[in-house]
């Protein structure tokens, strides 16, 4: 067990020692200094990476979700043939390789004359959110009785007044984390940006890419650290709630 | 409660798609698509151009000329100006991705020595196409303290005492140009029976490699990571800087001159800012900037007399005297089938 | 009623025609490129080309190597699932969340981190020294390919066996030790059958992913060890070879699609959570 958590955490204490390095190579140690966390925010290149990564993951994550949340209502209604098939497509994009996901899109994309760009990272985004979405939304949409919302129309609800105060509530920890999901996904994705990615255009992961190759800059270490730490602080938060456990729940229906 | 949670969700979406809109539509006037090598230029000339004409750079990197190629010939975005090689250029002049540039509008073109333009000649006949940025050789980097004996050769990639303390460059070209060289033949062979010595050759060597790298020569050569890299002659200078243990020679079997210069793309939006730009960049005070962050020999000659530290502006590193050096060659454009073939050979290399 | 099942099923429009432009016709695209060669006729030399020596070796080495890292997963996670489903819940959620937190952190960096760990003078290598250890020597070898997608990849198979095992009714292991089951028969005859979905969702979780990268073979490979995923990435990124590189990842979709067949053979239960 320790030694499990040491394996995980080494490479991340590694990195939190090497924001703290004053030597610009990570090959040399040249004593203490907090200097990055100062430059940090000067530097221009690498907030606005922080920026775009967080603006595509906030709309992509939005976006699938209300697109994936409603198409699970739709879902539902099918014949079993046909949603089979549907589900089978949504299957495409997670089970498939990102490599091969990534190409795809950019083929898309260039064949249909789009502009590289933020838009397109975001259109590839959203599309491989989608599916962590209707997945989380879909078995809570599946144990929904649909008496209630029956009940619901008996009562004179109309048929939206009734999904909003009927059917949302329920499906609305599925929902949840399906965004948790993806966002995260988002977040952390390389490969499809890599592929999707247009000029002037970095997130968070194809700036570091294009870093490693020309040495790491140390301000990059130091925003890791401070996001990881934000991280440890809000899961914290969360977990010493007493009604906790939410996150877990959220990535044991990823897993 | 949760109306107010969609409210605000369907608010923040309608922001975003805004946002991506404007991304979108926001090639107007006030512009220029810059795409250069990886830390290739000062980041405050920059911000300076920016200050000084009020056009927004976009800035966009690429790491070898044939990652950057593809992106060019598929359009998917179109840049403005570009910076490739010598050799790279001759490919896209000849597959009709450049325009001529109009040296009229680029007055400070004149500050690069005319010795460069006559060299440039060999891949852009008549100068109509590319103004130089930077020049260099490849040769080897390698650390006094790891090695004893007189390095003047290539061939101490192949000495097997140093195995694990290599760094071959991961780039087709010059992979290729070290063994082909070292064996005596052209770097711009076609000829199968040397192009597959050289293959059998760097498969011989690959045992003896620690990595290959491209940029990170430079991060581990500095580490004290290997005793030996391959690396362009512009590294030197700053590596040394970090660790004085280091040399840089160019080999006696011969290398690489190679000239990185500006062009600008046949689907160039913003025409008159490319050329704004590129204008700015031969500025002797700008030109003197870059020189001074990337280390790369400039051929801007007024550059190079505004620089004060005498030693470095004689720096037999950053301005060598070519004539010196026997077998040296810039590269060719190899035509499709050529570049196809050093693929596949490449592939066969990295793949055993 | 039925007029409203109709509106409800057109709810799903806007992600129907979402999944047809973004999913199926650029799937589409690729098989477009993968059966055609420059000239836009039609042509199998793309996929056969697979059977290229160099192709064929970044195929078997990616299958040989991501099998390896899934076993280790496998091996590795299934005592630490067990451990954690034993705890209480406290310091259950607790020990979960020390999985999850690692993931927070950009995984280029933290696969980057191991290479400044296993380097030569790397902080590995300094530690064993100063013991007089010998050093180690596995970067920029297969094995550190390895290290870097069990590393990588760990957390997706602890999650679903955890996930899987604590959900197993006490009452039935109970009832088989009072029928005289010993702990080994309890596992091999219970617990493993009865986890049998979350190892399947674990090896779906971590093989795909292993099978198919291109970044950790190149940040701990030194670019010296080619997978088919580096293969078919500098096809479309340097050698601007798209109609190769389409051909290659259709091959490459061919051995995803075989093993999630061959991963639901053993998944009798139908339960994984993806099919």
């Amino acid at each position: 067990m320790f030694l499990i958590a040491l394996f995980l955490y080494a490479p991340i204490i590694t990195l939190i020692v090497l924001s703290f390095n004053s030597s610009k190579t990570r090959a040399k140690w040249g004593g203490f200094t907090t200097k990055w966390y100062v430059s940090l925010f000067k530097n221009d290149a690498i907030m606005s990476a922080l920026f775009n990564t967080l603006l595509i993951a906030l709309v992509a994550s939005l976006v699938s979700t209300l697109i994936g949340t409603i198409a699970c209502i739709s879902i539902m209604n099918l014949r079993k043939k046909t949603r089979s098939l549907v589900m089978g497509v949504t299957n495409i994009p997670m089970l498939n390789a990102e490599i091969v996901t990534g190409i795809s899109l950019m083929l898309l994309f260039i064949s249909f004359n789009f502009r590289f760009g933020l838009g397109t990272i975001l259109l590839s985004h959203i599309t491989f959110c989608i599916p962590y979405v209707i997945l989380s939304v879909m078995p809570r949409m599946a144990q929904l009785d649909p008496h209630t919302y029956e009940a619901a129309l008996d009562l004179g609800a109309g048929p939206v007044y009734g999904y909003i105060k009927v059917v949302l509530p329920e499906i609305m920890p599925g929902i949840t984390a399906g965004f948790l999901m993806a966002f995260t996904m988002s977040i952390d994705d390389f490969i499809i940006t890599h592929f999707t990615k247009g000029a002037g255009v970095d997130t968070l992961s194809t700036k570091i890419y294009t870093e490693v190759k020309k040495g790491i800059k140390p301000e990059m270490y130091a925003l890791s650290t401070i996001i990881f730490l934000t991280v440890l602080v809000l899961l914290l938060l969360v977990n010493y709630k007493p009604a906790d456990r939410k996150k877990p729940a959220g990535k044991e229906q990823s897993a | 409660m949760k109306r107010y949670l969609c409210a605000f969700a369907l608010a923040v979406l309608l922001a975003g798609v805004c946002l991506t809109g404007c991304g979108k539509n926001g090639s107007s006037k006030g512009e220029v698509v810059v795409y250069n090598w990886g830390e290739y230029i000062d980041p405050d000339t920059l911000s300076m151009f920016e200050e000084e004409t009020g056009i927004k750079v976009i800035y966009d990197e690429f790491e070898t000329n044939e990652t950057m190629y593809p992106k060019v010939e598929a359009g998917a975005t179109v840049y403005d100006v570009i910076c490739p090689s010598d050799y790279t250029i001759r490919k896209m002049i000849e597959n009709d991705l450049l325009q001529e540039i109009d040296l009229d509008h680029i007055p400070n073109a004149k500050n690069i020595g005319a010795q460069y333009y006559k060299e440039a000649e060999g891949f852009d006949p008549g100068n109509r196409y590319a103004v130089p940025y930077c020049w260099g050789t490849v040769g080897i980097l390698y650390n006094k303290t790891m090695v004893d004996e007189k390095v003047d050769s290539w061939e101490i990639l192949w000495d097997p005492k140093y195995k694990d303390n290599i760094l071959m460059q991961d780039s087709v070209r010059d992979a290729f140009m070290v063994a082909l060289k070292t064996k005596g033949y052209s770097m711009n062979t076609l000829d199968l029976d040397e192009l597959t010595e050289a293959k059998n050759y760097l498969l011989e060597q690959k045992p003896l490699v620690q990595a290959y790298v491209v940029d990170q020569v430079r991060d581990k050569m500095i580490g004290n990571e290997a005793a030996i890299g391959v690396i362009y002659s512009g590294e030197a200078i700053y590596t040394q800087r970090e660790n004085p243990d280091l040399e840089y020679v160019i080999p006696k079997e011969g290398t690489n001159v190679w000239i990185d210069s500006w062009v600008i793309p046949k689907n160039a939006k913003n025409l008159e800012n490319a050329e704004k730009f590129i204008d700015f960049m031969c500025r002797p005070d700008i030109a003197l900037m870059n020189f001074e962050y990337i280390t790369y020999s400039t051929p801007n000659d007024a550059a190079r007399e505004l620089i004060e530290d005498e030693e470095i502006k004689n720096s037999p590193i950053a301005f060598p005297d070519l004539s010196q050096y026997d077998h040296l060659e810039t590269y060719t454009y190899l035509g499709q089938e050529g570049d196809e073939l050093y693929n596949e050979l490449w592939k066969e290399v990295k793949s055993e | 009623m039925n007029k409203q099942k109709r509106y409800r099923k057109l709810l799903g429009t806007p992600y129907y025609l979402w999944s047809v432009f973004f999913i199926i016709i650029p799937l589409g695209m690729v098989f477009y490129y993968g059966l055609t060669n420059r000239n836009g006729s039609l042509t199998f030399e793309n996929i056969a080309a697979i059977t290229q020596p160099e192709h064929i070796k970044g195929l078997f080495l990616a299958l040989g190597l991501s099998f390896l890292s899934t076993i280790i997963c496998i091996l590795l996670s299934y005592p630490l699932a067990m451990i954690l489903s034993a705890m209480k819940v406290s310091t259950k959620s607790f020990v979960v969340f020390i999985f999850i937190l690692p993931m927070w952190m950009n995984f280029l960096l933290r696969t980057m981190a191991w290479q400044t760990l296993l380097e030569k003078n790397g902080v590995i290598n300094s530690i064993l020294s100063f013991v007089g250890l010998p050093a180690l020597k596995i970067i920029n070898t297969p094995s550190a390919i390895v290290l870097g997608m069990v590393y990588n990849f760990l957390p997706f198979m602890v999650l679903p066996l955890y996930n899987c095992i604590s959900k197993i009714d006490e009452n039935v292991i109970n009832a088989a030790r009072d029928l005289g089951a010993n702990s080994f028969k309890v596992f091999t005859k219970i617990i493993l059958p009865l986890s049998v979905p979350g190892i399947i969702s674990g090896i779906t979780m971590v093989f795909i992913p292993a099978l198919t990268t291109f970044v950790i073979s190149k940040l701990l490979g030194g670019s010296k060890i080619l997978l088919i995923g580096n293969v078919i990435e500098e096809e479309f990124t340097q050698a601007s070879n798209w109609n190769l590189g389409s051909g290659l990842s259709i091959v490459l979709m061919i051995f995803i699609i075989i093993s999630i067949i061959i991963t639901n053979i053993f998944d009798k239960g139908g339960e994984s959570n993806f099919l």
